[in-house]
């Protein structure tokens, strides 16, 4: 297993079934009545956020708290940390405590790289999202969510899958974590958005790209719409929220297009009415809440694992967690 | 003074000969030559002192980076006798009293002559052009004209500053990135930027600036030069532009001519710099470029930044590499040990010339009897593992750290005073003072 998560490329066929598998052994910790094992018992996380994500931080607390594990936010936004050098300096505070994981959110693409190798901490380094670049575990419960709807069996990955991707790549770390990772888990992944919003290089990705919505919706058994920020109108990147509502928005007549099968993913939080409309987000097919509920157990397996180590194997099988 | 002689070192890589030197000046190249001090050259390279046609010092206003006596202590160490110091200070370098000051500095330190580069605009503003005259007229003789940092986008103002400095027959070195283009920019836009999440710094923001200026140079009948160009689009623009007479130079920078766009993959900003760092392709163009005369000279756009300024997350780190200790040594690795590259050739694209753009009478002159004594020794079968710590640089930003680099400056000699003696660097007479 890897030792720190920077990237959803960062894991191979193997590690990333390995994840979803721990996951779905997990995911039945949160129905129990008491929602906690002793896993990480005296272990120290850290949720380091220099970016406002209430969603991610509350979903990597939930999961650190229910391995026992103890949990520090340190939320640096609006702190004196805005300037560069603090993320070392917070990076040897928190070594200092003896973090033994670091679950970094940052403005910056490229912080959590910095963190883990630069070696301002020992502990693991955990990416919840970094600048336009990357979210690995929001991919991991993306996939963990696709194939519990899709496939259906652990020790499974995705092959042959068709998923679709919508909207703006280009500022889309949860897009660009996804392509990665449904790739090596053998799925079929299309983006589409308009070309302003299609990263240069896309072409070198393992995706296909497309412009137009409607063609790539028959044969999808996913479609992940992307929020869209209503910055980007301001900045050209579409004519109005209006054209790009009807040319990249998920309404009920696009739904129905789509097989029976196919799910709806968001991965949160929705501009309602703009890349989604409302009825179709609360849709029977629509899996936007339980994606959240995944995320809480992806993000427990993540750390199991990267955490857990061969010291805690033993304790591990006897929960039952092999 | 006493005078010198350098027995047997290969004049510009060429047959050995002696070469001696008193009072500052060239007397005497031939064999069995005799002075005071001798000087055995057996393997070693003669060139003329080198010229950086753009060096950051940081003074006034960032002495914690750099100052005009560190800049120059690590021109000598490099191999250099004049160094042009950019304006971007603080304050700007945009009035004849800041200029002189720099000027003096250089003198008074006695490493290498430095010498100012004025600001085309108030402030680097890009607005309202600074007083161009009053710096060519100023002690410091200011001849070269550059925002560098920042590029004069508007194209009335550029149009106005290439005409007005032809009455004192001035140059704009124009930083040429075209800035709604290079909002937020990071790297080279390409698709590693795509994957690395970090805002593209595209080529076409260098090229439609660099095609535009050098319209505007063939229209109003002026001399432009061109910063650090780092494209193979610049190096195609620059081509046809000299292909029709236009009066335009061109630079590229040491880490263009070496350093690929690849590095980033690491975050390490030790590698961010503005232009950024290229592809492979681009990189192959502007060697190309520069060993065809497209390009006309190597200058080092070193930029010295202190460590908090680049320990830190890629977008929060300043832009800028070191480059005037390691500036021979690359171009040796990338242009003279690969065959592009003579040394008479180097000496040419690294001291003639960017004497003769910055139009610095006593510099870039060639090495014959009663020329002034700016000499450099190199020994180009040296080898050394560049350590950051190892500088006269106040900064450590040095992209090159780690790397095992080719050739090492033995001596320079500025006015025939040695600056760098035995491979490290000593204490010039400080007799010359501000009145040379
Ligand atoms: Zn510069």
């Amino acid at each position: 297993m890897i030792k720190n998560l920077l990237s959803a490329g960062d894991l191979d066929r193997t590690d990333a079934i390995r994840i979803l598998d721990t996951a779905e052994e997990l995911l039945g910790v949160a129905s129990r009545p008491i929602k906690k094992l002793p896993t990480l018992r005296g272990r120290t996380v850290v949720n380091l956020f220099f970016e406002d994500s209430t969603r991610t931080r509350i979903s990597f607390e939930a999961a650190a708290k229910r391995l026992s594990a103890d949990v520090i936010n340190f939320s640096a936004k609006g702190s004196s940390v805005s300037k560069g050098e603090s993320l070392k300096d917070t990076a040897l505070t928190l070594q200092a405590m003896g973090a033994d994981a670091v679950i970094i959110r940052h403005h910056s693409s490229g912080a959590p790289h910095r963190l883990a190798q630069a070696r301002w901490t020992k502990g693991a380094v955990i990416n919840a999202g970094d600048g336009t670049h990357e979210h690995p575990t929001q991919a991991l419960l993306d996939a963990f969510t696709m194939r519990r709807h899709l496939v259906g069996s652990t020790g499974s990955d995705l092959a042959g899958k068709k998923i679709t991707i919508v909207g703006d790549v280009l500022h889309s770390r949860v897009a660009r974590s996804n392509a990665l990772l449904l790739h090596t888990l053998g799925a079929h992944v299309t983006l589409v958005a308009p070309p302003t919003l299609l990263p240069v290089g896309v072409d070198h990705w393992p995706v296909e790209t497309s412009y137009d919505l409607d063609a790539s919706l028959e044969d999808a058994d996913a479609v992940m719409m992307l929020r869209v920020q209503a910055e980007r109108m301001n900045a050209s990147y579409f004519p109005s929220a209006r054209e790009y509502s009807r040319r990249y928005g998920l309404d009920t007549a696009r739904l129905n297009r789509l097989p029976d099968h196919a799910i709806v993913m968001h991965p949160g939080p929705m501009n309602r009415g703009m890349e989604i409309t409302a009825d179709v987000a609360d849709h029977v097919r629509s899996v936007i809440v339980e994606q959240v509920t995944n995320g809480v157990a992806v993000r427990m397996a993540v750390l199991y694992l990267l955490l857990g180590g061969a010291a805690g194997e033993t304790e591990a099988s006897e929960e039952g967690l092999s | 003074m006493s005078s010198y002689v350098i027995r047997g070192a290969r004049l510009l890589g060429n047959d050995p000969v002696d070469i001696a030197f008193a009072d500052g000046v060239i007397t005497g190249i031939g064999t069995g030559l005799d002075g005071d001090e001798v000087i055995d050259g057996t393997g070693l390279v003669t060139l003329p002192g080198l010229v950086d046609l753009h060096t950051h010092v940081r003074e006034p206003g960032r002495e914690d980076a750099e100052t005009v006596l560190t800049g120059s202590q690590a021109a000598a160490r490099g191999g250099f006798t004049c160094v042009h110091a950019m304006a971007n200070t603080s304050p700007v370098a945009d009035t004849a009293g800041v200029v002189e000051q720099v000027w003096r500095l250089g003198r008074e330190g006695g490493y290498c002559d430095v010498q100012p580069v004025g600001a085309v605009t108030v402030g680097l503003q890009g607005t309202q052009l600074a007083e161009l005259g009053a710096m060519a007229d100023s002690a410091a003789g200011v001849k070269v004209f550059s925002d560098d940092g920042k590029c004069v986008s508007d194209a009335v103002l550029m149009r106005r500053a290439l005409e007005y400095v032809k009455a004192f027959d001035g140059v704009i070195a124009q930083h040429a990135q075209e800035p709604r283009l290079t909002e937020g920019a990071q790297m080279n836009e390409g698709p590693l930027s795509g994957e690395l999440g970090l805002v593209g710094w595209p080529a076409v923001a260098e090229e439609a600036i660099i095609a535009r200026d050098v319209l505007l140079a063939e229209h109003v009948g002026s001399r432009l030069h061109v910063c650090h160009l780092s494209t193979r689009g610049s190096v195609e623009i620059i081509r046809w532009a000299k292909s029709r007479g236009i009066d335009v130079t061109a630079e590229v920078t040491p880490h263009h001519l070496l350093l690929s766009d690849d590095l980033v993959r690491s975050y390490d900003p030790i590698y961010k710099v503005n232009p950024p760092l290229r592809s492979n392709d681009d990189v192959e163009a502007v060697r190309d470029g520069l060993a065809d005369g497209t390009i006309d000279i190597v200058a080092t756009d070193h930029a010295p930044h202190p460590m908090e300024d680049k320990e830190c997350e890629w977008s929060a780190a300043a832009f800028g590499m070191l480059g005037l200790e390691t500036a021979l040594s690359v171009v040796q690795q990338t242009m003279v040990d690969t065959g592009r590259l003579t040394w008479e050739q180097v000496a040419q694209k690294m001291s003639a010339t960017p004497a003769e753009i910055g139009r610095v009478a006593n510099q870039g002159r060639p090495l014959a009897v009663g020329e002034p004594a700016n000499i450099v020794l190199v020994d180009p079968a040296a080898t050394r593992t560049i350590d950051a710590r190892d500088t006269a640089s106040l900064s450590r930003n040095n992209p090159y750290a780690g790397l095992t680099l080719p050739g090492e400056v033995v001596a320079t000699f500025l006015r025939g005073r040695p600056t760098v003696r035995d491979r490290v660097l000593v204490t010039p007479l400080s007799t010359e003072g501000a009145s040379a």
